[in-house]
């Protein structure tokens, strides 16, 4: 894995040397706290940060992509990609400092979401084990979202376009799973390709980490599909 | 220390560099000269590891650019065409990560750092933004980026382009001085470039090697000055021409340049 921590660190040095992470860590603070109480977070009338993470999925799909789309095209476009590559660094170690630097900002957005907890346990006696898997699956979500960013944001030197492929990608994990989809699926297709549609959904497994569900095939699903996307992120920068 | 055997590169259709072998050992300050699209900057991106070739392979310091590339990237400081570098980094911050990357670490680092600065005259910007300085000044941290672990395989694609002539004689000096223990390549269209600097010269026109020869012995053999000869090589019309416009053919290929 060598050069893993120098382009980990320079990485981070990047984001908040510039005021990339501030603009991120705001706008997403800003509407991750206001999605809850425009969808009557009081009405509720319950100490629970289900309104919270129900928006979370849907805010992603627009910031994570927009965090990822620089990763790599931005890299090609300004050719420092020839100095990345011809430094002692492989690509495997390049893709996943990357990755894990972006990684640790949208963690620490997720972690400056702390008020939310502070208000919810001042309003009531909230359920602590929802709240805790709510996070671990926003995290992993986080992670899902930014390697199928990565990957697009490799196959294009425009950030644009890596943008908007990134954002489809990501939707077409999210909506998979929705009865909307599934129901359109099930008049075409035999039961087993429903089925098959549904299991790669991010949809069904994030609602069940919500409700407080860690089933192990939901997490090796979080870990192993993201690596796939990081492979293919791997064999495109090889294929240079 | 630099074996080139039979190295061909295409793009789609183009193809770059065809069947190009050579030889460079330590203490040569090899020329690297040919129209824009002659196929320069590909052969060096592949010696750098950048871009794997389609057949044929390289030695750089004894290990090979396929399967020892980790190595190779460490045995070689590589200054790109258009020198690339973080925009939004300080010089400084931007040559630590040089050194993380190549494992200088502590005061090595500093060390490393404070010297490269001094050689290539950046003590001066060493803490501005790297978007924010001069053409000559971002070749000059891109230079020290190259120079930063004291490589003994040293590949340099244009180094004097766009720099004053103080620095061009400067850059000049530093590359005279540093080739004695070293083995150096460096691309240039500028031919006096070649005279001042190398022993050897290659002239490379549409994806092959024309001459192989030291600057010296071409003059001999061909006759005239080294822009005659360079004419004479690269679009096969007679010496004796050197007023008409240096060669730049109209079709010189896009592919060369990537």
């Amino acid at each position: 894995m060598r050069g893993f921590l120098s382009v980990y660190k320079r990485e981070i040095i990047s984001y908040f040397s510039t005021p990339l992470a501030y603009v991120f860590l705001v706008i997403f603070l800003f509407f991750s706290h206001w999605l809850p109480f425009q969808r009557n977070f009081f009405e509720l009338r319950t100490a629970s940060m289900w309104l919270f993470f129900d928006g979370l999925p849907l805010l992603f799909i627009f910031l994570v992509p927009a965090m990822a789309m620089r990763l790599w095209a931005e890299e090609r476009g300004s050719n420092s990609i020839e100095l990345l590559f011809t430094l002692p660094i492989t690509v495997p170690a390049a893709v996943l400092g990357k990755f894990f630097a972006a990684w640790t900002v949208l963690i620490i957005a997720l972690a400056l979401t702390c008020p939310m907890v502070l208000t919810v346990s001042y309003l009531g006696n909230p359920d602590w084990g929802p709240i805790v898997t709510g996070y671990l699956g926003s995290v992993l979500l986080a992670g899902a979202y930014l390697a199928i960013g990565s990957f697009f944001s490799s196959i294009t030197r425009n950030q644009v376009i890596a943008f908007v492929l990134a954002v489809v990608g990501c939707a077409v994990f999210l909506y998979a799973g929705s009865p909307t989809v599934l129901g359109v699926l099930h008049r075409a297709f035999p039961m087993g390709v429903v089925e098959a549609v549904e299991s790669l959904s991010f949809r069904g497994r994030f609602e069940d980490m919500q409700r407080g569900i860690v089933a192990l095939r939901d997490l090796a699903f979080f870990v192993f599909l993201p690596a796939g996307w990081l492979a293919a992120n791997i064999v495109v920068l090889r294929r240079r | 220390m630099i074996e080139v055997k039979g190295l061909r590169k295409s793009f789609g259709p183009i193809v770059a560099v065809d069947d190009v072998s050579f030889s460079v050992g330590q203490g040569d300050v090899l020329g690297f000269t040919g129209p824009n699209g002659a196929g320069k900057t590909t052969t060096m991106r592949m010696l750098s590891c950048f871009l794997r070739p389609d057949a044929g392979t390289a030695t750089v310091a004894g290990y090979d650019i396929i399967d020892e590339s980790v190595n190779v990237r460490r045995n070689l400081g590589y200054l790109a065409e258009n020198v690339p570098a973080y925009n939004e980094m300080t010089a400084t911050g931007f040559l630590k990560f040089v050194c993380d990357a190549r494992g200088i670490n502590g005061s090595k680092r500093r060390q490393a750092i404070e010297r490269i600065a001094e050689t290539c005259s950046i003590t001066g910007v060493m803490h501005q933004l790297i978007g924010t300085l001069s053409k000559g000044y971002r070749r000059r941290v891109g230079l020290a980026q190259t120079l930063i672990h004291d490589p003994p395989v040293l590949v340099l694609d244009e180094p004097t382009d766009g720099l004053d002539p103080n620095q061009k004689f400067e850059v000049r000096k530093l590359i005279k001085n540093l080739a004695k223990e070293r083995c150096i390549i460096v691309s240039t269209h500028i031919l006096e470039e070649v005279d001042a600097i190398c022993n050897r010269m290659i002239v490379m026109d549409r994806g092959g090697i024309r001459a192989d020869s030291t600057p010296r012995e071409l003059r001999e053999e061909v006759g005239g000055s080294l822009d005659d000869i360079f004419l004479t090589l690269t679009t096969g019309e007679t010496a004796g021409r050197s007023d008409a416009a240096k060669p730049e053919p109209a079709d010189a290929r896009e592919g060369g340049g990537q």
